[in-house]
């Protein structure tokens, strides 16, 4: 739908495997900060549109 | 088609005097051309407004769930499913139901015939395969073929899969059909592409949630757009707001679609919300070779888990 390949992941990690849940945390925060902010499903501040309309 | 209505009323009038059904949902001509309504038909002298035709594109198993009378309810391929679908969730029990089952040639699509027309269309009959529409002075007629319902050009189902009663025979079902070329464009595009394609899609979107309204799996007490207590999406036409809207309605139709059009059917923008519906189901048909509707004995694939899954995408 437009959203960037990587910006959303799923895990399946039990509550046992924290290794693997900071592993998990610490790859997803890399790849996106990779990816930068992000631009799509972001709701302007109604103050930004209306001086973009304007 | 035409020919059906006969013995669609033969049938229903039989059921009512008969005492088998309460209620018969069918058709009857609505106040525009091109527009059947919905009619519930409770004595025989209601049943001779009923009328069959390719107007007749609303999805009846829309009226289903949680009724406790019993039903007689008229089905097309698409409707047929969708009540199967109902059964499955529990909306309604089939004992409940005498299933009139119409095989259907497909439907046509109003707003490609009212676009071939700057005036207003005030008549529109049919017969063999033409289309003949009159307005203000013009008259003309259309291939039906041309003008079908893009899901009915594409249709494999057009036979009632469930059914106790048939109001004709057989149609021979479409053969090599080419049924997901329009997703695999989308799929095909980079992801700002396809930003700018739902963009442009739902640009005219007004909220007006006649897509919801219109379709037989749209069936819980409160839907997530009207939920206050948490609001879990924007009331306003902010694009962020909409487009949540019609992927999460997309979402929740997902392996229960059966293509049966009646969103876009609804949307009075001529939005072809089929866009979101249509990748899920292709999505279903390829990763769990499952086509909602067809069977009441197996299990929808979103409620069932088998150690095949392909479920790449979990790291």
């Amino acid at each position: 739908m437009g959203i960037e390949p990587g910006r959303i992941q799923f895990s399946w990690i039990s509550s046992a495997e924290s290794t693997k849940f900071v592993q998990v945390v610490n790859e997803v925060t890399k790849t996106i900060k990779a990816l930068g902010p992000n631009k799509n499903f972001v709701k302007r501040p109604v103050a930004e549109t209306v001086s973009k309309v304007a | 088609m035409l020919e059906y209505i006969d013995k669609i009323k033969e049938i229903s009038t039989r059921l009512l005097t008969e005492k088998k059904v309460d209620i018969i949902i069918g058709f009857r001509k609505g106040t525009l051309p091109m527009s059947n309504e919905p009619c519930f038909a409770k004595n025989a002298e209601d049943i001779k407004s009923f009328v069959w035709d390719s107007n007749c594109g609303i999805n009846l198993a829309n009226y289903l769930p949680n009724r406790k009378e019993k039903i007689g309810i008229i089905a097309k391929g698409c409707d047929s499913r969708n009540i199967v679908t109902h059964i499955i969730e529990n909306k309604i029990k089939r004992d409940q139901l005498v299933i009139i089952g119409v095989p259907c040639k497909g439907m046509i699509d109003r707003k490609k015939i009212s676009d071939m027309f700057e005036k207003e269309i005030t008549e529109v009959t049919e017969k063999q395969g033409k289309i003949t529409v009159k307005g203000n002075g013009v008259e003309k007629t259309i291939e039906k073929s041309k003008v079908l319902q893009e899901n009915c050009a594409i249709c494999i189902h057009r036979n009632p899969v469930i059914y106790d009663e048939l109001a004709a025979e057989k149609v021979e079902e479409q053969k090599n059909v080419d049924r997901y070329e329009d997703v695999r464009k989308v799929e095909a595009m980079t992801p700002e592409d396809k930003w700018k394609y739902f963009d442009n899609l739902l640009e005219n979107c007004i909220r007006c949630y006649a897509c919801r309204n219109a379709c037989p799996l749209c069936y819980c007490p409160t839907c997530f757009v009207d939920e206050a207590k948490p609001q879990w999406v924007g009331k306003s036409q902010d694009p962020t707001d909409t487009r949540t809207f019609h992927f999460l309605r997309a979402f929740h139709c997902a392996g229960r679609c059966t293509d049966c059009g009646a969103c876009v059917r609804a949307c009075p923008m001529g939005i072809n919300v089929r866009a979101f519906t249509k990748k899920l189901e292709k999505d279903c048909f390829e990763l769990f070779n499952w086509e909602a509707g067809l069977s009441m004995d197996e299990r929808p694939p979103l409620d069932t888990f088998k150690p095949t899954d392909p479920d790449e995408f979990i790291k």
